[in-house]
């Protein structure tokens, strides 16, 4: 799971009202490559919640990214390529999601995190 | 054969060796790139920038690759572990998620440019555990896909409903849901091409897409999405409607045609066309034979 599905992530268990962002405990990470696209970054800026996005990746231990952001750093190519790098090419392998409202936990195995509810969470 | 979805529940029925056909059965493979190509024609995404998309059921992520073909990113959900496996394995590209979309989706709202779904949501209309109720689990998924869509961002859905009231119980559900949009039937006429795109537009109202073949065109070689139908695709022509009433009334229409007079002498018509030999039309023709002997 990279960070950016992390970011569209949130917890839909039945009487949770502010299941976003979801914590991570991480077991293991991975790092693949991904083409430059400066395109996709620019268009999914304004989607991304900064905040959750800039803890998420520091507790992935990317260190590099602002807290704070405003659209002209788009043009920077040097934040371009830390966004980018935080945003698609680290992966959660192994360990859980933690939903901020709960405490419960949805774990990742070989990269897919596991967000079936029980019966009685739906 | 029954259908798949009579058979067990989607986690169960999906179990390694069914889910092993999606990286061995090259029809499958062929006809899951085919689906996925005309359900991102119909999505009619606005220009050719690279997007964020949603596949539902998105398996073995064969729906994923022709998304990451284009160029876009996608996150895909899916109840099958095993069919998830096997997307790991031909390495997809997108992210994907273990769940199941009749819970809803656990997705911010607003956030993606598109969703597909190649033949997963008629799983929805099973009621194979006393808890699922199928009118409970459409709504739950329509409300979280309408949620999660950016304004004004379509989802195509193609699906094998089991007859009419599934077509209507699944579309109803999505127009109630706040979708707007209608069916789109490519190769009507077909009982093996026919297919069931389902396209919703969260927002304003906007034209339906243009469905396949409307001029009577065949099928072509080509285009081809399932096993051929010779007879049939002669006549393939795309219907489109939208809306609560049409899907009953549509199929009475297509029964006529399937059977009466009419239909037979058409079918001899484009038999002598193909140079065959063909009894010649009488007062006889397509008359019930008596029980005499
Ligand atoms: C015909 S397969 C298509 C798979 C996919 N498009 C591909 O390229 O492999 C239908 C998929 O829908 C999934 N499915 C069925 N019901 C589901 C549900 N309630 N939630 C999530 N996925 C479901 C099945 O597990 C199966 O993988």
């Amino acid at each position: 799971m990279r960070l950016l599905t992390h970011n569209m992530l949130s917890c839909n268990i039945k009487g949770v009202s502010k299941g976003f962002p979801l914590g991570i405990e991480v077991a293991k990470l991975e790092t693949k490559t991904v083409e430059f696209n400066p395109q996709f970054l620019r268009h999914s800026f304004p989607k991304i919640e900064w905040k959750a996005f800039q803890e998420a990746a520091k507790t992935l231990g990317v260190n590099d990214l602002p807290e704070q952001v405003e659209p002209s750093m788009l043009d920077d190519d040097d934040f371009l390529r830390r966004f980018h790098h935080a945003l698609l090419e680290i992966h959660l392998e192994e360990g859980d999601l933690v939903c901020p409202e709960t405490g419960r936990k949805f774990p990742v195995a070989k990269g897919i995190p596991n967000m079936l509810l029980n019966e009685d969470e739906v | 054969m029954a259908r798949p979805e009579r058979q067990a529940p989607p986690e169960l029925f999906y179990n390694e060796s069914e889910s092993r056909k999606y990286t061995t059965s090259s029809r499958i493979i062929h006809i899951q790139a085919k689906l996925t190509e005309r359900a991102m024609e119909l999505l009619a995404l606005p220009d050719d920038k690279p997007k964020l998309l949603l596949d539902i059921g998105c398996g073995s992520g064969l729906s994923g690759e022709t998304l990451s073909e284009k160029g876009h990113h996608w996150i895909g959900m899916d109840i099958s572990q095993s069919m998830l496996e096997v997307a790991l394995e031909r390495e997809a590209d997108g992210d994907l998620l273990l769940g199941d979309i009749g819970q809803g989706l656990g997705l911010r709202p607003g956030v993606f440019d598109g969703a597909i779904s190649i033949s997963a949501v008629q799983w929805l209309c099973n009621a194979d555990k006393s808890c699922n109720d199928p009118r409970k689990r459409l709504k739950c998924f329509f409300t979280a896909l309408f949620h999660c869509l950016a304004r004004g961002a379509r989802a195509v859905l193609q699906i094998y409903p089991e007859n009419t009231a599934q077509l209507e119980l699944i579309t109803s559900a999505a127009m109630r849901c706040g979708f707007s949009g209608g069916l789109v039937v490519d190769y009507p006429h077909s009982s093996r091409a026919k297919k069931y795109f389902l396209c919703l537009v969260s927002g304003p109202p906007s034209v339906l897409p243009k469905p396949k073949g409307e001029d009577g065109g065949s099928e072509s070689e080509d285009n081809e999405i399932d096993e051929d139908d010779e007879e049939e695709e002669d006549n393939a022509r795309t219907v489109k409607f939208s809306g609560r009433e049409r899907p009953a009334k549509r199929s009475k229409l297509e029964k006529k045609n399937k059977k009466g007079r009419d239909w037979i002498l058409r079918k001899k018509e484009q038999r002598r066309k193909a140079g065959h030999e063909v009894p010649r039309d009488t007062k006889y023709t397509g008359r019930k034979r008596k029980a005499r002997f």
